[in-house]
């Protein structure tokens, strides 16, 4: 909301001496935030000059500038003999353009003035053989809208050769740009800003909507015929008729000023009014050409489908929770949002019926946002007028019209239903003590709620409060404490910290997460955050099957982009690309991991319900509620690309390869104490033959491996880039409340070494299994040679494995170790065909 | 150096003559003082104190002597024996400690080559950030609450007070999920957690809630479609803004050290009543006098804007089950991006969201 300051200053006798900064640090304290104040900046001598003498001269540069005398009344300067003409008083200016001609009245900066426009200040000085003793301005010097390059050019008239010109032009004023929050309506007008200035200065307001209402008769000879069909949607309907207006006068200086200055458009007369008042009052008003008006005004609801142009030129479809204003002919105004463009008041209107109308603030929000049409009645009326206000609100206009449009007010004024009756506020009258924690008794309580416009009734403890009627938002105890405290102040809320009872510390699954991200910091790896959004490019380039669960997204209405439609189901859709970026911007080797949710749907049309508020709903109603919602678990994602060991003096590196990307996974595994299983798998974006799939009984809970070399292409990136994605939830949910617990023995290691040949497609990781079960004396099987050749045949492979045996009890002898190895190459046989390498 | 006795004289043995023992003595101790290596001193060992050396032949022969010249010859070759092993020992600790000193300073190494083989990991400053934040609630007792990011609509507005026509409903530009009548968003704030909070247990409850939440705002410079808050609810018996007031001041305190403070100023949020916005006394300049003016964290305000915060609205507790009767409630929310774009003077919020490694690498894993 802008507010012109000397505007506001009409309404409340604010201290002269007051600098706006004040004014809107105490309005910023009431609740109306300065946003900024807004200001011309200039300074000086600017004033009103009458071309007397006009002497077109040609330069050397084969410019033409214009040598003038000027009028500029008390501001002439006689000791400046140098002018051309006659010798009348005045003050010779030097112009370079040429949209003006003798006798126009223009604005001049005399020396001294300041104008920001230019940065520096006008001063007398000697240009093209002669002293220009001020400047002719422009509106772009000025800062004024209209034709920039031009010289400004009065109206014949409207003012006299030395006048001042910043406050002709408004150029003085300082304006108020305040947030309304959406529960202040009444501050959207000056009139709300004026009272609430008022309360904080503690000074006499006087109401602009304290008017005389009725002066003329309800339903006289003219007034103009209405029916409201739904008094649901309008209560309240005010209509008075203004003839005769001259369409040729133009709105006065100081009303376009003001509504300029507001940040409204002057547009004629009797827009500009109306537009005015609803500034003023805070009362949306719309005009009607009458001329164009066919029969009764009639307001209902719009049937399903029904259609109207409004004023800004769209056509609109409408539904029956939109109300409509109509004529004989059909819709003519969607109501309290926007006029219709064929009843539409134009510059040569002379007759207008002025309405102005209550309409129920959540069918307006409902029909600006289904519309996607914020109008500035839209705006005042979904957040609630004064209802009270709209045959004052027509008087005013008409008042107006009358006065400056030589208008005729018609015999009659239609006002149909009346303001709906306000519940009272019942309160404990110490409420706003114990609510802020500010010593505020009844009397403090009652003095700020009367400033306010409350009447409050005091009975013992109690507080009965009746809001006024421009108050819309006060309906409960606690608005009524916001409104006492305003007055009391924010800062006399004391500062005490709250004693809670002992906590249990993070849960689980947070203090699990913690040290996840400590474990992947220490792998090297740095956490990116990306954008959870993801769509088909992003799963083509992936090469995910076209029957891949992961490219069934939850789908956004209104996504950002039209590339990232969804939510995405794998965090790789980010992290690659933030690999990509890495590597676009020069980093070889980049090693990088997130912790996010992925979204998963739920099958079918899931629907989440919609509960009242007037209770708590139930455990099952809660239950439907979640199980509507997707499925959202945490996964860690890790991208690997370049060096994991870097090349360097000391020799050459190595880079990342598959199984880091595996190591990554099974070192998070056992930080959290959970066995995963390693096993074989095919899962794009991975490279078929070297993708593992990262088991946990016996469910697959994410993959590692290197990518698939058309993934790497498809993205732009080097080859062997590696990759791991895995369901954090679930690692968390097997984590075990007790962790693995230390169990070794302090009698001698046996070390004995095992080469087994198998086929060359038994996995590894099941003969170290085997083996590693295969008696209780071996403590640990590790693969430490692989080998494939000439001393093994064909299609075979040999694996040498370092066993380490113990014993609980006892130093192990030369039987229980043959028996343990025997044990070991037996288990291994059966489970894989393993056989001892010859 | 002389080699051992080649003859045997059962009468003129060497053990009884004393010239001849001081002999073997002497030449052993020269040889001895003139070992250098480790090498030296073995061939002494061998040729002075061995099996075989003269001393060690000439114990052997005491044994066959009369008993009478047993003790003397004894006597003498005893000395003889200890003086030697004694000089042993000496030079061999002298020339072991020379050896060492040589060795040391052959493998001296250029300590400044780089070791930089290994990758540094580092974690994300809204991931640290959020923790310690998540640190100083729980040091007070509170405890850390989460919720989906996919929210249902009931409770990211409804239940909070932002009913369908609630003009503020539209100030928050929502992602909404396919189909609308699914009736579900991205979560446009933390608070339905505490909504979840309220619905699943009772009275007292402290909780934090941090996390990442979404508005249709266009990646700029200043504002992003997804973004990360903190948000606290305090219920109990009791509770005022003068609790809340309390509590911010101390988690300003314990971010930004003593002497921190807050103040109100009055706002507008749907689910609190009265709400206030807080500022921060700027934690650069402290509105000090001489500071203030030039400082460019605070544009000369001495305060800067920290997030938004209330009393809960009753309406909230009675969508949530709490009797509003009984208990009251405050809650509050700050943005926590903003706080590292402010503390690290970061011009630029998309650096915290394009994944460039050089932005998260200096945080290292912790602030
Ligand atoms: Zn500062």
């Amino acid at each position: 909301m802008k507010v012109p300051v000397s505007w506001l200053r009409q309404y409340v006798d604010l201290p002269e001496d007051l600098s706006t900064v004040e004014l809107a640090a105490r309005l910023t304290a009431f609740d109306l935030k300065l946003e900024e104040i807004e200001s011309s900046g200039i300074s000086g001598p600017l004033v009103v000059g009458r071309v007397l003498n006009l002497v077109k001269e040609e330069q050397k540069n084969g410019k033409t500038i214009n040598w003038c005398r000027v009028d500029v009344g008390a501001h002439n300067d006689a000791s400046v003999p140098d002018a051309p003409g006659d010798d009348v008083p005045s003050r010779g200016i030097i112009c370079g353009a040429h949209n003006f001609v003798e006798g126009d009245l223009v604005v001049v900066s005399l020396p001294g003035t300041v104008l920001p426009a230019l940065g520096f200040e006008i001063g007398a000085r000697k240009t093209y053989g002669h002293v220009s003793d001020g400047m002719i301005c422009s509106g772009a010097e000025l800062g004024v809208p209209g034709d920039a390059d031009g010289i400004i050019v009065l109206n014949p008239g409207s003012a006299q050769p030395g006048d001042d010109a910043i406050a002709l032009l408004g150029l003085g004023e300082e304006v108020l740009d305040l947030e309304v929050n959406p529960d202040r309506a009444y501050a959207l007008s000056l009139r709300g800003v004026a009272r609430d200035a008022a309360i904080a200065f503690g000074v006499p307001f006087h109401d602009p909507a304290a008017l005389e209402a009725v002066t003329v008769a309800t339903d006289g000879p003219g007034a103009y015929p209405v029916v409201v069909e739904d008094p649901t949607a309008c209560p309240v309907f005010a209509a008075l008729t203004v003839t005769g207006i001259d369409p040729s006068v133009p709105t006065p200086a100081w009303l376009a000023q003001r509504i300029q200055l507001a940040g409204m458009r002057s547009i004629s007369l009797a827009v500009d009014v109306t537009n005015y008042v609803m500034l003023e009052l805070g009362f949306p008003i719309h005009g009607y050409d009458r001329s164009r008006l066919r029969g009764p005004l009639v307001v209902r609801r719009a049937a399903d489908g029904e259609k109207l142009t409004t004023l800004d030129g769209v056509t609109r479809v409408l539904t029956s929770d939109d109300a409509l204003v109509t004529d004989d002919r059909g819709p003519v105004g969607l109501g309290g949002v926007m006029g219709g463009q064929e009843v539409e008041m134009t510059p040569a209107t002379t007759d207008v019926v002025i309405e102005a109308a209550v309409w129920t603030a959540p069918m307006i929000a409902r029909t600006a946002r289904t519309q996607r049409l914020s109008s500035e009645a839209a705006k005042r009326n979904e957040r609630g007028v004064d209802p009270t206000l709209p045959a004052r609100a027509v008087r005013r206009v008409a008042d107006l019209l009358v006065e400056y449009g030589g208008g005729t007010l018609a015999e009659g004024l239609t006002l149909i239903g009346e303001a709906p009756v306000r519940a009272d506020i019942v309160l404990r009258a110490d409420l706003p003590a114990r609510v802020t924690g500010v010593e505020i008794d009844t009397v403090a309580a009652v003095e700020a709620l009367e400033a306010n416009g409350c009447a409050v009734e005091v009975d013992h403890e109690w507080l009965t409060v009746t809001p006024p009627p421009w108050r819309s938002d006060l309906t409960d105890p606690y608005d009524v404490v916001e409104e006492v405290l305003r007055v009391v102040g924010y800062d006399r809320v004391p500062s005490i910290l709250p004693v809670a009872p002992a906590g249990r510390g993070l849960t689980k699954a947070q203090r699990l997460r913690r040290r996840v991200g400590t474990v992947l910091a220490g792998e090297g790896l740095v956490e990116v955050k990306t954008f959870p959004f993801a769509g088909t490019a992003d799963w083509d380039r992936m090469g995910l099957a076209p029957d891949d669960v992961r490219r069934r997204q939850v789908m956004l209405e209104n996504p950002l982009s039209a590339e990232e439609p969804g939510m995405s189901t794998t965090l790789l859709a980010g992290l690659l690309r933030s690999l990509v970026l890495n590597i676009g911007r020069g980093h070889p080797d980049v090693h990088i991991t997130e912790t996010g949710r992925v979204f998963l749907p739920r099958g079918g049309d899931a629907e989440a319900p919609i509960y009242g508020v007037d209770r708590r709903p139930t455990p099952d109603e809660l239950a439907t509620l979640d199980a509507a919602l997707p499925h959202q678990p945490y996964h860690v994602g890790i991208v690997m690309s370049g060096e994991r060991v870097r090349s360097g003096w000391a020799g050459a590196g190595r880079p990342a390869q598959w199984a880091d990307a595996v190591a990554v996974v099974q070192h998070l595994a056992s930080t959290l104490h959970v066995d995963v299983e390693v096993r074989q798998a095919q899962q794009a974006p991975w490279h078929p033959g070297r993708c593992a799939a990262i088991v946990l009984a016996d469910e697959v809970i994410g993959h590692a491996g290197e990518l698939h070399p058309r993934v790497l292409k498809a993205y732009g990136l080097p080859a062997r880039v590696v990759a791991a994605e895995v369901d954090l939830d679930a690692l968390i949910a097997a984590s075990p409340e007790i962790g693995t617990r230390p169990d070794f023995s302090s009698f001698p290691v046996a070390k004995e070494d095992l080469a087994l040949v198998v086929d060359v497609s038994v996995p590894a990781g099941d003969v170290q299994a085997a083996l590693a079960a295969a008696s209780p004396l071996i403590e640990s099987a590790r693969l430490f040679d692989v080998y494939t050749g000439e001393q093994v045949p064909e299609g075979k492979k040999s694996l040498a494995f370092a066993l380490r045996l113990r014993a609980p009890d006892r130093t192990l002898t030369d039987e229980d170790i043959r028996t343990a190895r025997e044990a070991a190459l037996a288990t291994a046989g059966a489970a894989t065909g393993a056989t001892l390498r010859a | 150096m002389s080699a051992p006795n080649s003859s045997y004289d059962p009468v003129e043995v060497t053990p009884l003559r004393s010239d001849e023992v001081e002999r073997m003595r002497d030449e052993a101790l020269a040889a001895i003082a003139a070992a250098v290596t480790p090498d030296d001193l073995q061939k002494v060992r061998v040729e002075h104190v061995g099996d075989r050396s003269p001393i060690a032949l000439a114990n052997r022969e005491i044994g066959a002597l009369q008993p009478q010249a047993r003790k003397e010859a004894g006597q003498r070759v005893g000395q003889a024996r200890g003086a030697i092993n004694q000089a042993l020992a000496a030079r061999t600790a002298e020339v072991e400690a020379a050896e060492e000193e040589r060795a040391l300073v052959t493998e001296a190494v250029d300590v400044t080559l780089p070791w930089d083989v290994s990758p540094v990991g580092a974690r994300h400053p809204v991931t640290t950030l959020s923790e310690h934040i998540a640190d100083i609630f729980v040091a007070m007792g509170w405890e850390i609450a989460e919720g989906p990011e996919v929210e249902a609509e009931w409770l990211n507005f409804d239940a909070l007070n932002l009913g369908p026509d609630h003009p503020a409903r539209t100030m928050q530009d929502t992602f909404w999920v396919t189909p609308e009548r699914a009736a579900m968003v991205l979560r446009t704030h933390t608070s339905p957690v505490q909504a979840r909070t309220m619905l699943t247990r009772q009275p007292p409850i402290y909780v934090a809630c941090p996390g990442r939440v979404f508005r249709t705002d266009e990646l700029d410079a200043t504002h992003s479609p997804v973004f990360h808050q903190v948000e606290g609810l305090a219920i109990d018996e009791g509770l005022s803004m003068a609790h809340l007031k309390g509590t911010l001041d101390h988690f300003a305190q314990a971010i930004y050290g003593d002497g921190m403070t807050t103040r109100f100023r009055p706002s507008y949020f749907p689910f609190t009543e009265p709400s206030a916005e807080m500022d921060l006394l700027c934690y650069v300049c402290h509105d000090e006098p001489d500071a203030v003016a030039d400082c460019r964290t605070c544009k000369g305000e001495g305060w800067v804007e920290w997030g938004g915060c209330g009393v809960v609205n009753p309406r909230v507790l009675i969508a949530c089950g709490v009797d509003p009767e009984r208990y009251s409630g405050f809650a509050f929310g700050i943005g926590i991006d903003r706080t590292i774009t402010s503390r690290y003077d970061i011009a630029d919020l998309r650096d915290l969201f394009d994944g460039d490694i050089r932005f998260t690498e200096p945080f290292g894993v912790e602030l």
